[in-house]
């Protein structure tokens, strides 16, 4: 599927660096994004006096975290050109067993090591099968998403867990004076640890590499094998992370916690310009498109849309997110065929 | 299509054993749905009952249809991840008009589940193959947007049982001799297109599609065709699954089939269809389906908890999918030594 685009970067690297490559960067996905996301702040702000307020700003943030967040690891198993469909159920097992613990007795801080583990565990098992068996990873993760969930209803049942410490209930609220909330903080942090990684790092490069092409990349050396298991870890240990986040700010956890999330973070990643084929896309891109996500939910919310209806929105974005770069990758065919057939000509 | 002649070609050694596997493929599930009904017979002997086996037959019904669909989708390397959504719009706008219309002939309220179905596939099948943009996004996309139209369109108002008429609700509850209209309906789906897939000349080129697309173009298959009528077909048949939801449980709220589209693949995956397309079987994708709901009943007569349901599907799920890894590993070997055999010969 990469075919087409690697034939095309000599022709782009030929261009002069003048104002084509301008254009370019104003053309990019990225610049769209921040675009949208200031008309977005812009119809929030024209819907309702209230939301260009740091309260908004707040509960935005709060209730976006955990998506953010599983996010982050899915920009890059999407870059490798895989994909990681049991975000969500680990989520919801990680909270599962959380409460299962606290339930019965545990400290809360061991018991949320044992969630952690729980994570790493997970996703390594997806690690495993996807790259030491080389099942296709929309099946096998389509498989753990129905397997932890299921482990999770065998933990919890269909019991709720409560009465978390009172220290855990500060997460749902504001860092200290200002209005800036856990969540958002924690995501911010991964996000630049992440984006250093993937945009400044050899490890960054090769993934690129093995989303591009995994044979030239296993080849040149990389160990495709081996990156992508430590990539479907780290997905699972941060969704265990996310999970234990989403039950200290529900102050409970039942085992079907986060259903359904798992495609939420897909869309994000992809609106963010992550090429579902592999080997493109930017933390910054998926950063902004949190960002926008957020925004619009503010202010659909704030004109009484409701959840269920605002999926029209979320499904539109994504629509345009793939035909947009589609028509203008066609428009830029016909005017390079163009130019080749007047200079041929003169 | 049919213009273009075709070499008639005698097939090399290899491809009567590649079906030998994949016939061999739906036994393995048919052999694993005796097993779970033997095993479970003799811990609850009323589980062989005819209540229970009419249950067998007619819960995976509806999800039988939907996989019909998505194999032909699948077998295409693309995926139908919107058939969950289309069933729910389908089942409550059907609802909606039995609400206006009481007297609707069922025909109709089928026909027109099936044309709310066939409209969503047309609008995927477009956008996919004409627009040439990645199934998996798209489908996604149109997943949201459906799910919200359905949220505005029902906006809090359920479909009740009393609104539907008793001969609709009979069809979703009723039997001839003995085996669930349901079933019925679903078995048809299933023989007819997999007839269709195993003997029609348009119906193979979903599968040289799959198997290689740039081969396909080269060889003259209409491919941006195909696939969009392989959509068309798949939200078709959602949209017919919505109709027969309405039958089975009278009543829809907007959730209605919300989630269903991982169950499907996940059965379809189950019944030994290769999800980046070129191979598997329609009956196969049912007999996945009536598998997974046959494990679901074995275990609640079993006494097992409920709980237990989602984590053995899940299991189930990935020793499939790790059985046909191994299944087709092997006979990769085989046309291999075979082919080195020919070539020394």
């Amino acid at each position: 599927m990469t075919t087409p685009e690697v034939t095309l970067l000599p022709e782009a690297a030929q261009e002069p660096r003048t104002l084509n490559s301008l254009m370019r960067g104003a053309t990019r996905w990225e610049s769209g994004l921040v675009v949208l996301f200031v008309i977005s702040l812009i119809y929030g702000w024209w819907v309702s006096p209230y939301f260009l307020n740091t309260e908004t700003f707040f509960f935005a943030g709060l209730n976006f975290g955990e998506i953010a967040i599983m996010a982050l690891p899915m920009t890059l198993i999407i870059i490798t050109g895989e994909i990681d469909l049991s975000v969500a159920s680990m989520l919801g097992l990680s909270a599962s067993t959380l409460g299962y613990l606290f339930m019965h007795g545990w400290n809360i801080w061991p018991a949320m090591g044992i969630c952690l583990l729980v994570g790493i565990v997970g996703g390594a098992l997806n690690g495993f099968l996807v790259t030491r068996l080389g099942l296709p990873s929309i099946a096998v993760t389509i498989g753990t998403l129905t397997l932890y969930r299921g482990i999770a209803l065998i933990v919890l049942g269909s019991n709720t867990a409560v009465g978390f410490p009172a220290w855990t209930q500060k997460l749902s609220l504001p860092i200290g004076s200002t209005h800036i909330a856990y969540d958002f903080a924690i995501f911010v942090v991964l996000a630049l640890i992440f984006g250093v990684v993937l945009h400044m790092t050899p490890v960054g490069r090769s993934i690129y590499a093995i989303g591009l092409q995994p044979e030239t990349a296993y080849f040149s050396g990389i160990r495709v094998k081996r990156i992508k298991f430590g990539l479907y870890v780290i997905s699972g240990f941060l969704c265990a992370f996310a999970g234990i986040l989403y039950t200290f700010q529900q102050a409970s956890s039942a085992s079907d916690t986060g259903v359904g999330l798992e495609l939420n973070v897909v869309a994000i990643a992809l609106f963010g310009g992550v090429s579902i084929f592999g080997g493109r896309g930017t933390i910054f891109g998926v950063f902004v498109s949190v960002a926008i996500f957020a925004s619009l939910q503010s202010s659909l919310t704030a004109i009484n849309v409701s959840g269920q209806a605002q999926s029209i929105v979320t499904g539109c974005l994504l629509l345009l997110s793939v035909l947009i770069p589609n028509i203008s990758e066609s428009v830029t065919r016909v005017r390079t065929l163009l130019r080749r057939r007047t200079s041929e000509a003169s | 299509m049919s213009v273009i002649e075709q070499p008639v070609t005698t097939p090399p050694a290899g491809a009567s054993l590649v079906t030998k596997i994949l016939r061999f493929r739906e036994l393995a599930i048919v052999v694993a749905i005796v097993l779970v009904f033997v095993l479970t017979y003799f811990k609850n002997s009323s589980f062989a009952s005819t209540a229970s086996i009419q249950q067998m037959l007619s819960g995976p019904s509806i999800i039988i249809m939907l996989a019909v669909g998505e194999t032909l989708v699948i077998v295409t390397r693309n995926v139908d991840l919107s058939v969950g959504s289309v069933l729910g719009l389908s089942a409550y706008l059907v609802g909606d008009l039995f609400v206006h219309y009481p007297h609707l002939p069922v025909v109709v309220a089928l026909l027109a589940g099936l044309l709310i179905g066939l409209a969503c596939g047309v609008v995927n099948g477009v956008i996919v193959a004409y627009a040439r943009v990645p199934a998996l996004v798209v489908t996604l996309g149109m997943l949201y947007i459906i799910r919200g139209i359905d949220a505005i369109v029902v906006n809090g108002v359920q479909i009740q049982p009393s609104q539907i008429p008793q001969s609709f609700v009979n069809l979703g509850a009723g039997s001839i001799i003995g085996i669930p209209t349901l079933f019925w309906i679903a078995a048809a789906a299933v023989a007819l297109v997999g007839y269709v897939m195993r003997t029609f000349r348009p119906a193979r080129e979903l599968y040289a599609i799959g198997s290689n697309p740039e081969a396909a173009v080269l060889a003259g298959v209409r491919v941006p065709r195909r696939v969009f009528s392989a959509f068309a077909i798949s939200g078709a048949l959602a949209g017919l699954g919505g109709a027969l939801w309405l039958a089975e449980f009278a009543t829809v709220a907007s959730t209605a089939g919300s989630g269903y589209e991982l169950n499907v693949v996940a059965a379809v995956v189950v019944g030994g269809v290769a999800i980046f397309g070129g191979s598997g079987t329609v009956l196969g994708a049912a007999l996945g389906a009536l598998l997974l709901n046959t494990i679901d009943q074995a275990l609640v007569a079993s006494r097992v908890s409920s709980f237990w349901n989602q984590a053995v599907a899940g299991l189930l799920l990935l020793v499939a999918i790790a059985f046909d890894r191994y299944v087709s590993l092997r006979a990769e070997k085989i046309l291999r030594v075979e082919g080195a055999h020919r070539d020394n010969a």
